[in-house]
């Protein structure tokens, strides 16, 4: 049984209410059986100073990544790390953690891959929580093992590949959350990052640059449904139904905008690319565009290519 | 992983890398932590001149460092990182266990892959471990252009 809709007036706005709940929703059902609150961020030490209480913690890169290959682990590993974190295949997760959530959507993003019902975000994160001067406790719990199906990994539906990508160029609308230093190609990381060993700058022909924060209000919580509907609808001339694909640096940023177009704006066709620029920035003979206009699909095609 | 040949450390960072590579991999960030909480605060001559330390570029938190050689040739090393970024902490603490006291010359000549010797490669991204050899470079940098001045 899936634990019940945020009433809150602002979610109810949104396409999908159940898929964001407040802080306060949040507080008042920590205790509700089928519920597991689950901590990602980028820090991977901060859950350790204190977290939600009862919440568990999903690291992303030790425990949803595969150790060699660039890839995430596949069906049978997410049993057993959900099976580990006591989530059955009808828990509700409810995900949060720092930056804004980055990396709190991005493991939203890794669950909907293997197709888990009930996935929703705490509006705003640990940054909301934290300043509203909620409880945070550093006892971890110790979940008894649950079973959780083996469920094969869905490649398609929200995930896009390099090829796909290139495929896709000319036929439907590319977002790219980078800041937009990186888009134009002056940085090949994020300002104040290090940069990360990308050949090249610039961005995917075509992509329309919308940085992730763009989607937030100062707080770190999600725009209204009508400020993200000016954003992306309105203003990149974009509407629910299209082929719409995200990249960013890795696919977490990306992850954020996904999932606002997917479950706030209600947009049926979005897929992630979590190969991102540390791909496309690396790859052989793949058309860049630099400076701030998009492109054109052929415009770019590198000469001897036939796009 | 198969560990680099054992490089000659100064006592302070041989410790701390014993220490880290005695326990399971899996605990070594609960270390991190613990020594993340051992970081000590700024000296009150930079915490009201906040403006004498460096930014670290590469840290992915703001994290500001200077590294100080006094009259004697014996370095300090002063650091300050938020408290929700506990991960660049313990590196700026582990820099601050490891530097602080050292004379100029062991500090140039400490090996650039010292932030890969703590065992922890797996458990944190590289892109974070870049951050500790950043402060590391930094340091480093700082303890030349100081000595230069004195030499002058």
């Amino acid at each position: 049984m899936p634990a019940p809709t945020d009433p809150a007036a602002k979610l109810a706005e949104y396409a999908h209410p159940e898929r964001l709940v407040t802080t306060q929703w949040l507080a008042d059902h920590l205790k509700d059986p089928g519920l597991v609150v689950v901590e990602s961020d980028e820090d991977v030490l901060l859950y350790e100073t204190g977290h939600i209480p009862g919440a568990v913690k999903v690291d992303w890169h030790t425990e949803l990544q595969h150790p060699v290959i660039r890839d995430y682990l596949d069906g049978a590993g997410f049993a057993a790390l959900m099976s580990a974190k006591g989530i059955t295949r009808d828990t509700t997760v409810v995900l949060y953690g720092d930056k804004n959530n980055w990396w709190a959507a991005y493991t939203a993003w890794v669950f909907t891959l293997f197709g888990h019902p009930d996935v929703r975000l705490l509006d705003g994160g640990r940054g909301v929580w934290a300043a509203e001067g909620r409880e945070l406790t550093t006892d971890v719990p110790a979940p008894a093992p649950v079973d959780y199906p083996v469920v094969e990994r869905d490649d398609h539906t929200v995930r896009a590949f390099k090829a796909e990508v290139l495929a896709h160029l000319g036929h439907g609308p590319l977002v790219d959350i980078r800041s937009p230093q990186e888009y134009t190609g002056e940085r090949i990381a994020i300002p104040d990052y290090p940069e990360e060993g990308v050949l090249r700058g610039g961005h995917i022909p075509t992509a329309r640059s919308v940085p992730w924060a763009t989607a937030v209000a100062e707080d770190g919580t999600y725009k209204t449904r009508a400020e993200l509907d000016a954003i992306y609808t309105a203003g990149l001339g974009m509407s629910p139904d299209d082929d719409v694909i995200t990249y960013c640096r890795i696919g977490e940023r990306s992850s954020h905008t996904w999932f606002a177009l997917t479950h706030l704006l209600g947009y049926t066709n979005v897929r992630n690319y979590d190969g991102s620029w540390t791909e496309w920035g690396n790859a052989v003979r793949v058309p860049i565009q630099q400076g701030t206009e998009p492109g054109t699909a052929t415009g770019a095609a590198p000469q001897g290519m036939t796009a | 992983m198969t560990t680099a040949p054992t490089a000659e450390l100064p006592a302070a960072f041989a410790e701390l890398r014993d220490a880290f590579l005695e326990v399971p991999e899996r605990d070594r960030l609960q270390l991190l932590l613990e020594v993340s909480y051992e970081l000590p605060p700024l000296p009150a001559r930079y915490a009201d001149a906040p403006e004498l330390l460096e930014r670290v570029q590469e840290c992915q938190s703001p994290v500001y460092a200077f590294t100080e050689v006094d009259d004697a040739g014996v370095v300090a090393f002063h650091a300050t990182a938020p408290e929700e970024a506990p991960t660049t902490r313990g590196f700026a603490s582990i820099l601050a266990q490891g530097l602080t006291g050292l004379t100029a010359q062991e500090v140039l000549d400490l090996p650039d892959d010292l932030p890969l010797m703590f065992g922890l490669t797996k458990s944190v991204s590289l892109l974070r471990l870049n951050g500790m050899a950043g402060m590391l470079t930094r340091a480093k940098r700082q303890v030349r252009e100081q000595l230069a001045a004195r030499t002058v």
